[in-house]
């Protein structure tokens, strides 16, 4: 059977769990550690920090932030924001890290893809794209959280960056993201379909019946879930539970 | 309880020492082959690569820290590329000796299933394990069929001799040998130090062995 991963996503203003609509509008919520202690408790399938502000000189918190973490957290912890270069990696991943998660500067730089896939290895090496639907079934790749235009497709630049090296792929899609409408399951699909590495799904979790569409019809590997755990909207069992309820669906 | 972490300089440690510690042992971290003497335990983690691996263990003589290890007799463990690294020949990306300490190969895991469809890779997510000899007295006494560990890989080791095999996961139809045992050489396909408290239920039964 299909392992279909629960991912509790924490967007960072350091030193602060945020979170927003269309990764933007941000709202405080306070220290992150207290919630992703809490989801490692409620059995969590992995972490993922994603600094969105990504100031060079916030960096040292979001190391520290890293390090407190993986001192009784024992699940993967991936992280992402503002990483420009394989030293940039390789101090997040000393840090506590088990992989990167790069947007921009990939886009700006596809080597920087093979580089930190061949110094880590490809599992090391997430990438991490924020679509919007342009015209139908076409997405554009942004940067910096939704704001900046790329005129990349997002179905040729997740194919280029997967013969680079990335081992998986962060599929956000700006237009459902905080909006608690559902994910974007033709994007999901979309991309799975030319793919070979897992994707996860991230932005729009509503509701229970969206973990579960998520997998079968946006044939995701894994989904990231924000606002709905850190409102206590569901528990993690809940949305393990459906995205279990999923699998055996489509099995059936 | 001393157990001495293998640093050949590839990718983090912070999780694996912490993950020991957190079940009692009192770790050293080592960066020389010498340092391994008198160890309780000997860990050699592994992220990565298994040719950049092999060749770093090897500029660093700890292959000859590793057998002296294990001829004593103390229980011996290797994580991910670590455990890959006991096999005999690797054909990540070309072919590789490793340490012949359990004699078999590491291969690709197929990128299709027999019904023709696509088997992902890196195989990354949580799956339980299957027993595929009795697991008492091993590390695994305590594991249940119903815990699940977190694999991330893309390569898997075959051991030549199905007696060196302690448990096996299901990838799609795919059966991945999920960690070894020959004698006190213990490997896990799987990372424990990443697998929540079924994964640290494990570590604590390697330092109980």
């Amino acid at each position: 059977m299909r392992d279909v991963r629960v991912i509790a996503r924490l967007d960072i203003k350091s030193p602060n769990l945020i979170k927003g609509i269309r990764l933007e509008g941000l709202r405080k919520l306070g220290d992150p550690q207290p919630f992703v202690e809490s989801y490692y408790a409620q059995g969590i399938d992995e972490i993922c920090y994603m600094d969105i502000v990504a100031s060079l000189y916030d960096r040292n918190s979001l190391e520290d932030l890293l390090r407190k973490t993986a001192e009784n957290i024992f699940v993967p912890l991936t992280v992402g924001g503002g990483i420009r270069t394989v030293e940039n990696a390789a101090t997040l991943l000393q840090s506590g890290a088990d992989k990167v998660a790069i947007n921009t500067a990939a886009i700006r730089n596809p080597d920087l893809i093979r580089q930190i896939s061949e110094r880590f290895g490809s599992q090391c090496m997430v990438l991490s794209i924020e679509a919007k639907s342009t015209t139908l079934g076409k997405w554009t790749a942004f940067t910096d959280n939704g704001r900046e235009h790329t005129n990349r497709d997002v179905i040729e630049w997740v194919q280029e960056a997967v013969e680079l090296g990335v081992g998986e792929i962060l599929l956000t899609s700006v237009d459902q993201e905080g909006t608690q409408k559902g994910f974007d399951l033709e994007l999901c699909r979309a991309v799975t379909n030319v793919v070979e590495v897992p994707v996860i799904l991230s932005g729009g979790l509503g509701s229970l019946d969206d973990a579960k569409v998520a997998v079968s019809h946006g044939k995701a590997d894994a989904i990231a879930v924000a606002h709905a755990l850190h409102y206590n909207k569901f528990t993690v069992a809940q949305l393990k539970n459906a995205v279990k309820g999923a699998q055996s669906e489509s099995a059936a | 309880m001393n157990l001495s972490l293998i640093d050949y300089g590839t990718g983090n440690l912070f999780s694996v020492r912490r993950a020991l510690e957190v079940c009692g042992a009192n770790i050293k971290v080592i960066h020389h082959p010498s340092e391994a003497k008198n160890s309780d335990r000997l860990v050699v983690p592994g992220v990565g690569a298994f040719g950049s691996c092999i060749t770093e263990l090897h500029r660093l003589h700890f292959n000859e820290a590793i057998a002296e290890h294990i001829a004593t007799g103390r229980p011996f463990l290797g994580i991910c590329v670590g455990m890959q690294m006991l096999m005999t020949t690797s054909y990540e990306f070309g072919q590789h000796s490793g340490l012949n300490l359990i004699p078999g190969i590491v291969t690709e895991i197929p990128n299709r299933t027999d019904a023709g469809e696509v088997r992902k890779r890196p195989h990354i997510g949580w799956t339980s394990l299957s027993e595929s000899q009795p697991w008492t007295k091993t590390m695994l006494s305590q594991t249940t069929k119903d815990d699940r560990f977190y694999f991330v890989h893309s390569f898997s080791v075959i051991p030549d001799n199905p007696a060196h095999i302690l448990a096996t996961t299901d990838y799609d139809g795919y059966e991945i040998v999920a960690a070894v045992k020959r004698d006190n050489i213990l490997g896990t396909q799987f990372h424990p130090e990443k697998s929540g408290p079924a994964g640290l239920t494990i570590l604590k039964q390697f330092l109980s062995l």
